[in-house]
């Protein structure tokens, strides 16, 4: 069960200082959560590549920030991403949404963004697990810890 | 107008121990006049991002001071940066070098050029402190009070463009930079 308290705790015992989003209807839920978090920082930006750039900033300053946009951020976000963990090759981590991703593997959608998500990620070269009903904020928690002690970008995808 | 050469020189004698993150044209000029662990050359870049790298280090970096020098195209790309830069209260100086141009690919035209006023849209997206400078001497007149106190500041400055450039090179690699820069902040 993802909701945004138990996911605060979970990003919390990564030593995650910065939440970086652009929220969709299932992330945005949390908002207060993180908003009301002393020990999170909550950065609201207009786009996704920007969330890509900010993060990078934070992580140059010695910060350790998480982005958390939909897919279809992610398809915006693309040259930022390219740029940060690959020309930078910052360790960047990152919470997708993946909109209608449990209605598309019923066939019960015609929604695009399930169908490009996951192959965007491995053109991108971006390493990711997903997140589906069975797992836990700790599976989240366990992926970025994974990813940091490798010192590699990497991603979750959370099924919607 | 000013050159932009000159109008870096104003930035080099007020930075102090901000970090300064060049972009594009200002990467191949700003070797020349400051060449330490806190200039950062955002080089390969993602056009249109150094703002909200800018951000990024100033917010983690609170007292540090962070100058991004960023151009007219580059700042076309990413508007909502504006706005994102007024909602997080950091040390961050935005100059807009305004030439008119992507001048790293030859010399053509923006489809803002000549009738944006950077200075108008910084105010709108909520940014509090904004200058304009046509001239040289109104800069080097000012650049001590744009690069001191509270951010987020933003200041336009026109200058003038030059035609037939191209892409220029970063000083040392990315990785070589990055490393030079987080020694630098202490890390």
């Amino acid at each position: 069960m993802f909701d945004g308290p138990s996911v605060a705790a979970a990003l919390k015992t990564c030593g995650v200082t910065h939440v970086v989003w652009v929220p969709d209807s299932v992330l945005g839920q949390w908002d207060s959560a993180f908003s009301g978090d002393p020990d999170l920082a909550l950065i609201r930006v207009c786009r996704e590549g920007e969330a890509v750039a900010v993060a990078g900033g934070l992580y140059l300053g010695g910060r350790r920030p998480i982005v958390l946009m939909q897919c279809t951020g992610l398809f915006e976000a693309g040259d930022s991403l390219r740029n940060f963990i690959h020309d930078l090759k910052l360790p960047l981590f990152f919470l997708i949404g993946v909109r209608s991703y449990f209605a598309h593997q019923q066939g019960a959608t015609t929604d695009t963004c399930p169908v490009f998500t996951e192959p965007i990620l491995k053109a991108w070269g971006l390493s990711y697990v997903v997140l589906e009903r069975r797992h836990s904020p700790a599976d989240l928690a366990a992926a970025y810890r994974d990813a940091q002690a490798e010192r590699r970008a990497g991603a979750a995808l959370l099924a919607e | 107008m000013m050159d932009a050469g000159a109008a870096l020189e104003v930035l080099a004698a007020h930075r102090g121990d901000h970090v300064v993150v060049t972009t594009m044209s200002a990467v191949g000029i700003w070797p020349s006049l400051s060449d330490t662990p806190l200039d950062f050359a955002y080089l390969p870049s993602s056009m249109g991002q150094g703002p909200a790298l800018g951000l990024g280090l100033a917010l983690a970096q609170p007292g540090r001071g962070v100058v991004v020098v960023n151009g007219d195209g580059c700042m076309l790309m990413n508007l909502g940066s504006l706005v994102t830069l007024a909602n997080h209260p950091a040390d961050l100086y935005l100059l807009i070098f305004d030439n008119g141009l992507y001048e790293v690919t030859g010399g053509q035209p923006t489809a803002g050029t000549g009738h944006v006023d950077f200075a108008a849209m910084a105010r709108a997206a909520g940014i509090g402190r904004v200058y304009s400078f046509d001239g040289i001497d109104d800069w080097r007149a000012q650049a001590a009070e744009v690069l001191s106190g509270p951010g987020p500041v933003a200041a336009w400055l026109r200058v003038q463009g030059k035609h037939g450039q191209t892409t220029p090179k970063p000083p040392r690699p990315m990785a070589e930079q990055i490393e030079r820069l987080q020694r630098a902040l202490g890390m």
